[in-house]
């Protein structure tokens, strides 16, 4: 069933969506008495969820034995990249009129700040090197490139945890789901692929008798 | 078997005059959506729930004149915990508390203590306009035109002692009504507290209305400290207890992070909150950041208050 739905098309339009909403509310005046730290806010939100959101992609096919979700990480990957840039520009536009020097000094000054442009400035090099070929010609050293993605998201968790006032609750939320998205990477294999045991083996193609 | 209906009460029947004014009802309701739609496109929006104009109010002292912040900004983007954690969580929940009637507990180091109704509280001081610049700690900023009257004289009337030196304010516990309070955010109920020489400063007010009505439950209805030269966090709301005390009292915001919301909590963009700057704010309605003043630019007002203290020790 899940072949016959045009995944990709669904995804990406789910993915967008919130940018589209963000910026419908922008043109309609939604986004409340302070618009600037609405639309910083939102799409740093959203970075974090898409992270997650790749991060399950794995476990997700694992346990169900989907083929779909594969197919979908590296836009799921690019669109959190995308909310991540946007969040970054909005912050240091509204923050700073884009004025890079003082924008600089504020970065390091400030260890929210510092951990979330840490954060989205390592997505850099994994958003350049998410086409094919890229994948092809660094082998097993894309794997392990990528792998910084996992680092990537526990600073994000880590900027939301150290940016709010008292009320911790979302972000420890956060950090819960993103502690159960790398825990699970650390089970034994055979456990990552408990959900084998509720489904039929795969059928085999049957192979021809053995001639005489 | 058959099942028998149960017999329909007569008070549950609609009653026929209300039957029959179900045309007058519609014709209405069309009016009204009419007006409505017509209202809100012509003027700022209708004023929160259960807000009355209040009359004779007299212009005071220390205004500005930069724009003022609109009156729906001022009232749907609220910093008040016991309603939710969230910028427009009070304005959506906070219409469910009871705010009339209202007592407020004076005690400590005064000569009158006692347990008054707010009329009682409110009666002898002239209602005055102060329009004050609000900086949040959270570096945003409104100009907001309170309706108050002087701390100083509320406190005057109920004779200090000898022995205050500071005032202690509570805001109300009620988790039934204040949503926010049934977790464990801050540690309920909410307390604010001044000096007292801070407290008689004459830019101190207690406010009980805003733009000429009174408060919105999630400004702080009916009651609330307006103290314009420091963070936010400082001015409490919806006050029920009042005392005078011989130590500093512990208050909320000092007591969840120490190192972060000192007992003076002066705006000061020289002093930076440990984890952001204060330098720049945002003012409400504007798109870019403009500089902080110190003491929010009430320094002429306030700078002795503080002579020879090192504000950086006292943030």
């Amino acid at each position: 069933m899940a072949q016959r739905l045009p995944v990709k098309p669904l995804v990406f339009l789910a993915a967008a969506a919130p940018a589209a909403i963000i910026t419908a509310d922008a043109f309609s005046g939604r986004l409340g008495a302070n618009p600037p730290d609405a639309i910083i806010d939102r799409s740093g939100l959203w970075c974090l969820r898409l992270l997650l959101a790749t991060l399950a992609v794995t476990p997700l096919r694992l346990l169900t034995g989907w083929r779909w979700p594969m197919r979908v990480r590296r836009m799921l990957g690019l669109f959190a990249f995308f909310y991540g840039v946007v969040h970054f520009a909005a912050w240091g536009l509204f923050e700073h009129g884009l004025r890079l020097g003082p924008l600089w000094a504020d970065l390091w000054d400030h260890l929210y700040l510092a951990v979330g442009f840490l954060a989205v400035a390592g997505m850099v090099p994994l958003a350049a090197t998410s086409f094919d070929a890229a994948m092809r010609r660094l082998g097993v050293w894309w794997v392990r490139l990528h792998r910084t993605v996992y680092l990537l998201a526990a600073l994000s968790v880590l900027h939301y945890y150290l940016l709010v006032k008292a009320d911790v609750r979302d972000p420890l939320i956060y950090a819960g789901l993103l502690a159960v998205l790398l825990g699970y990477r650390l089970l034994p294999r055979p456990w990552q692929r408990a959900g084998d045991l509720l489904r039929p083996a795969p059928r085999r193609p049957t192979r021809p008798a053995a001639g005489p | 078997m058959i099942k028998r209906r149960a017999p329909i009460h007569s008070d549950r029947v609609t009653d026929e005059s209300v039957y029959r004014g179900r045309r007058r009802f519609l014709a209405q309701a069309g009016i009204g959506a009419v007006g409505l739609l017509a209202g809100a496109s012509l003027l700022r929006p209708a004023p929160a729930n259960g807000t009355m104009r209040i009359k004779n109010i007299r212009p005071g002292p220390f205004g500005t004149d930069e724009d003022k912040t609109s009156y729906e900004d001022v009232t749907t983007y609220n910093n008040y915990y016991e309603f939710g954690t969230s910028k427009s969580a009070p304005s959506r929940n906070a219409d469910q508390l009871p705010t009339d009637p209202w007592s407020v507990e004076i005690g400590g180091e005064v000569g009158r203590p006692g347990t008054y109704p707010l009329e009682d509280i409110l009666k002898p001081h002239p209602l005055e306009e102060r329009v004050y610049r609000h900086r949040c700690v959270e570096a945003w900023s409104m100009v907001i035109p309170w309706v108050g009257f002087p701390l100083a004289d509320l406190l005057k009337r109920f004779e200090p002692t000898s022995q205050a030196r500071f005032v202690e304010l509570a805001t109300l516990y009620d988790p039934e009504h204040m949503p926010g309070q049934q977790r464990e955010v801050l540690d309920w109920p909410y307390v604010e507290g001044l000096r007292l020489d801070e407290a008689m400063n004459p830019l101190a007010i207690m406010a009980v209305g805003l733009y000429g009505k009174t408060l919105p439950n999630q400004n702080g209805a009916p009651l609330r400290l307006v103290v314009p030269w420091k963070y936010g966090f400082k001015s409490i709301k919806s006050i029920v207890k009042i005392r005078l005390t011989r130590e500093q009292p512990a208050t909320t915001w000092n007591i969840a992070a120490p190192n972060e919301y000192g007992f003076y909590a002066n705006v000061n963009p020289n002093v930076p909150h440990p984890r952001w700057s204060q330098a720049r704010e945002r003012r409400i309605g504007e798109f870019f950041k403009r500089d902080t003043e110190m003491f929010n630019g009430y320094g002429e007002q306030v700078t002795h208050l503080y002579k020879g203290m090192d504000l950086r020790k006292h943030f």
